[in-house]
This record gives structure tokens, sequence and C-alpha cells, in this order.
């Protein structure tokens, strides 16, 4: 029972790496209705300014506030150079052009950086706290917190600041909010910047755990896709409740399943978006669309 | 007579290009012989996913996953039943192509975007489902895939063609072309006919062609099971090409090189597969060649050309062909050819506002 407990506490610090990758998958659906491909690879670049700040002698709870904001602005010169200009293409350019820039991405961090995996500094102690008898690592702690403040963050902000609310009416109706006096492009400028800065936070969470090399989001994005799938692709709320079933489902899977084990438990999260898609292609908090045809 | 001296300036070419691919291997080295197998194959693969994404508009990035199927079928088939592995080229492309309809009739209910996602997670996760069953797929080992002697019929005609012994690369490239040019053959008769306009039609609007009676499901499903059976087959000859496959043959970067093949060919044409193939495989090869060599770039850049470069070039040749030439190579070339012809023919009839007539018809 003890274990199990353990292994549930790991699944839900695991499930908030995925849910913040997730989200900002929501993120960029919701301004745009496109499913981001690049999004991991954005979030590892991200990881590498860190850890080059960090190298340089920069205390890791300096890097991390600038490491989000170049993050944020990067997110933007993406959108401005890449996207804005395909912004009407057909859902299959954009797709096919996300993935290029994934592509992309992957291959400059391997240029500059090399592929050589390097250890991330975790800010987390790799003690463990003993709590109601269930001995939980102050890192997994620390990384639910962490993501815990980001998602609630990124709530308040789409809910309940004036930049959230027209960011939302953007990507909602667009031509109305033309209309109102929104500067529509730069709302989803803005959305991709958020959903950079959002999806950094994972690479930051994840790097200490995985080492840090241009392939370490390959497998977290395919969670994120789980998560974000199962909680309906265009909730926010879903995503995080997605993450987190995805998190202890595939620990849970690799602990327990024995033809499961450590090298499978891809194959788990590739499982439920399938399953998710065959049987409830809506997810947990999608609503189904009416289509006008 | 009359009827080749009126033929098309594209049949022409298309002559052309056979004599060029049947004669090149007897002037080339055995090395090269087997890359061009190689470029072939994946052609193969890249027309299966060209019928998918340019004529019916479903986006895979998964046909990596179906190439090693094709591969490890005929490969496990081959060495572990010791059948020729002549006859588990059909065998795989068949099992591969009978995958595909499987998979295809789920992602009938899947948007283009969840399709795209689904697939994407497949090409992911293949190495390490290969990796599992280790007593028939020899696991991280891989297979060794034996190299036949050409036959003896093919030795007879080539020695009396050139005059030389044929190798077991020439032989194993000619059955690639033969292979090719049966299913590009095939390809381009499916197009010009009912499952091709019924496909079309669905990639231009589904709601349209249902309601003109065409059966979305049905050929929706189609098009899956033919795209898995043209990847089914590259991926078996890929094994007889390369003689050896392991879970890394086949990375989520083979999908994406598939993906480049198509899109920079030329989506929805016939020679665009072709173009895409010697592109996207030989790029990789020629870069890892040429840029070390020259001086002038940076050490860094030379020293992780070889793991980098070709994702660096792939991404941004899919991200400017998408942006600035959505039609690729045989766009273009298109292009150019009928802008050429305005201006040898002049503009258009300025009485009746007729244009010369389109070159392309296909």
């Amino acid at each position: 029972m003890q274990e199990f407990l353990q292994q549930l506490v790991t699944g839900i610090a695991a499930g908030g790496i995925f849910a913040s990758l997730a989200l900002a998958l929501v993120l960029i659906y919701n301004a745009m209705g496109l499913v981001n491909f690049a999004q991991g690879e954005m979030a590892m670049l991200a990881t590498f300014v860190a850890y080059a700040l960090i190298s340089r002698g920069m205390s890791y709870w300096i890097v991390f506030p600038v490491t989000l904001v170049l993050a944020f602005g990067g997110g933007i010169v993406i959108q401005r150079i890449v996207i804005k200009p395909v912004e009407r293409a057909p859902i299959l350019t954009l797709v096919i052009i996300t993935l290029g820039l994934a592509t992309l991405l992957n291959g400059l961090a391997g240029f500059v950086f090399g592929y050589v995996p390097r250890s991330f500094p975790s800010p987390f102690s790799a003690q463990s706290a003993d709590i109601l008898g269930v001995f939980v690592s102050y890192r997994d702690l620390g990384v639910i917190v962490v993501s815990g403040l980001v998602l609630l963050a990124v709530y308040l902000l789409l809910q309940r600041t004036t930049v959230g609310l027209t960011m939302r009416a953007a990507a909602h109706h667009p031509e109305a909010s033309r209309l109102l006096g929104v500067q529509v492009s730069w709302m989803l400028a803005l959305g991709w910047g958020l959903a950079s800065a959002v999806g950094a936070v994972s690479g930051l969470m994840v790097a200490p755990i995985l080492l840090l090399e241009p392939n370490m989001m390959q497998s977290i994005i395919i969670y994120a896709f789980a998560a974000a799938v199962l909680g309906g692709i265009e909730s926010p709320l879903g995503a995080v409740v997605g993450g987190v079933i995805v998190g202890v489902t595939v620990n849970l899977a690799g602990a327990y399943l024995p033809f499961v084990g450590g090298d499978l438990q891809l194959a788990v999260g590739l499982a439920i978006i399938v399953a998710v898609l065959v049987i409830k292609p809506n997810g947990l908090f999608g609503r189904a669309r009416v289509r006008r045809v | 007579m009359a009827r080749l001296r009126t033929a098309p300036p594209r049949y022409w070419l298309v002559g052309v290009a056979f004599l060029f691919f049947l004669g090149f291997p007897t002037v080339i080295s055995s090395f090269q012989t087997s890359l061009w197998t190689q470029a072939l194959v994946l052609a193969i693969a890249i027309m299966g996913l060209n019928i998918l994404v340019g004529y019916n508009g479903q986006l895979s990035l998964g046909h990596g996953a179906f190439m090693a199927l094709g591969a490890y079928t005929s490969a496990i088939l081959a060495h572990h039943y010791k059948l020729d592995y002549l006859i588990t080229i059909p065998i795989a492309a068949l099992l591969t192509g009978l995958v595909g309809f499987l998979f295809g009739i789920p992602s009938l209910r899947l948007s283009a975007l969840y399709l795209a996602l689904a697939t994407f997670a497949l090409a992911v996760v293949t190495p390490s489902i290969i990796k599992r069953p280790a007593a028939l797929t020899g696991g991280v080992q891989g297979i060794l895939v034996l190299q036949p002697d050409p036959p003896q019929f093919a030795q007879d005609v080539f020695a009396f063609i050139t005059g030389t012994r044929m190798t077991s690369d020439q032989w194993i490239y000619y059955l690639s072309l033969f292979c090719a040019l049966l299913l590009f053959w095939l390809a381009w008769n499916l197009v010009r006919h009912r499952p091709g306009r019924a496909m079309r039609a669905i990639r231009d609007g589904e709601v349209a062609a249902a309601a003109s009676g065409v059966n979305i499901a049905g050929y929706k499903t189609l098009a899956f099971a033919i795209s898995a059976f043209y990847a089914g087959t590259a991926g078996s000859l890929f094994g007889l090409a390369t003689g050896f496959i392991s879970p890394d043959t086949f990375p989520v970067s083979l999908s994406i090189q598939l993906l480049v093949g198509a899109v920079v060919g030329g989506l929805a044409s016939i020679p665009g597969p072709l173009l895409g193939a010697i592109f996207a495989y030989f790029l990789p090869i020629e870069s890892n060649q040429w840029v070390p060599s020259q001086d002038w770039i940076p050490d860094q850049i030379r020293s992780t050309v070889k793991n980098a470069g070709p994702a660096v070039s792939y991404g941004a040749v899919l991200i400017l062909i998408m942006m600035f030439a959505p039609n690729g190579i045989v766009g273009l070339v298109n292009s150019g050819y009928s802008a050429l012809n305005r201006r040898l023919r002049g503009a258009g009839d300025r009485e009746t506002g007729q244009m010369p007539p389109d070159p392309q018809t296909v």
C-alpha cells in the first residue's frame, strides 16, 4: 500500500509536467484550432537556454522567471515569423509547418548544444519527506507545487484579467472581436507566447529527471498529446485533469503491469490516445461540436 | 508512329527517365547502386503517403510504422520460416495493407488533426514496440536479411546485354525498380479513374462528395489500405536493400523523411514522390560528405552535421515549401512550363478570352 501511494505521488508529479505541456497545446488549439507539434521542442529549447544561463553561474530562482520571459518572447517571434503568414491556410498545411518547426528546432538545438545528455540541476533536494507514513521526495512535491502554481496563474490570467478576456474573445469570435477593436492577430501571438512559457515550465521540470538533450521532449509530447486529448483538447481544466490521469496511469502501469515495464510506458500513452479518440473523441471535458454544413 | 510524334512531352520525359534508371546501375559502383535502390524504395513509400495525403487529404505522420511492419514481416518469414524473400514481399505488402485497412476504420471518426496526432504517436512508439517480442524480432540486435544472388534468367539477360556478371546489389536494384514502376503505374491509373476522383472529391469537400453519392467511409479506408500496401512493399524491399533491420531503422525521423519527400516532390502528383524521394534521401548523405570538407563552415556545425543536419534541413524545407511552393517541385516546374508556354504562344486570345490549353492534365 505504501509503495502504491509513493508510485501515486510520483505519477501525480509526472502528471503535473504533462499537464503543463498539455495546457500549452490547449492554449494554441483554442486560439487557432491547431495542435502545435513543435510545443515540446520549443520547451526543450527554452530549457537549453536555462541551462546556458545556469552554467554562467546564475541562481536557479533567477533563471526560472528569466527563462519563462524569454520563452514568452520566443513564442511570439515564432508566431510572427512562421505562423502568421499561413494563418488562413488549411489545417493540413499548418500541421506540416509545425512539424517542420519541431524538426528544425530539434536540429538547431543539436547544432548549438550537441547530443551529449547533460544533467540539469533541480532546485529541490533529493531527500524524502515522511507524510503520514508515505515517503515523498521533495522533488516530486516541488514539481507538483510549481506545476500547480503555473496552472493557477494561467487560469487567473485567462479568467480574471482583461487581457485574458480579450484573448478568449479573439479566439472564439475573431470577426466580432475585431469589430470591437481587439487586435486579433496580436492576441494570437500573445497566445503563442503564453503557450511557449507554460510549455517551458514542463521542460524545466522534466530536465532534472530525464537529462537534458535535444530529444528529451519526444516522449513527453506524446504524454501531453494523450493528456490534452483525454481532457477534450479545448478545455484547460481538462488538460490538467488529463495530465494527472495520464501521469498516474503511465506510472502505475510501468510499476505494476509486468509486460509494460519501463520501456513500453510510451505505448500506454499511445493506447490512451487511441482509446479516447475511438471511444469518446471529445474527451472528458470537451463538448461535441455541432458542425454547420 | 503518328501517335508517338504527337505524344505530350511528359511521355517523352517518362521514357527518358525509364531508360536512365534502367541503364544507371551498369555504370555506377555497387555502393552507389545500393543507395539508389534505397531511394527508389523510399519513392514507393512516399507514393503511398502521397495517395493518402495528396489525393485523399488524410494526414498520416506514421508511415514509418507501416514500413517497419512490412520489413519485419518479410524478415521474420525469411529468417525464421526460411521462405524465399521474393515470396515474402507480396505477403508483407498484403498484410500491411490489411493492417492499414483496419487502422483506417477507427480513423474514419477522426478529424485530420486527430489522425495526425495518433499516427505521430504511433511513429514515436514503434521502435519500443518492435523491441519487445525479442525472440521474434531480434530485439535491439535486429535481423540480418540475406541478400539473394540474382536468379539465373536475370543473370543471363544481364550478361547478354552488358557482358558482365550481375551482382546481387544490381539484382535488388532492378527488383526495386520493377516494383516502383509497377506501383507508380498502378497509382497513375488509380488517380485517373473512379477511385481517384472519389478520393479527390472527399479531400476537396467531404459533404459535397457525400451528397454526390461518393461512399466516404469506403474510399477513405481504401485510401488507407492502399497507402499502407505501398509502405509495406517499401519496407520489405528496404530490408532487402540494406541487408539489416533493427528498431532504430524505423525512428520517427523516417516518417518525417517520408513526409518531406511527399511535400518537396509535390503532393497529388505522380512524378512528385520520385523527385521527393531522391531529394529526401540524398540530401543528408551528400551534405554529410560535403559540409565537413568545407573550411569556411564553423567547426561546431561541421562536427554535428551528421546528427543535426538532416533535422535542420528537413524542418526548414518543410516550412519553406509549405509557405511558398505548396505544390512542391512538380508545382514549380508546371507553373514555370505554363508561364513559358504562355510567353511562346502569346497571352490568352483577346477575342474569346481563351487561354492556351494547360499542358498538365493529370
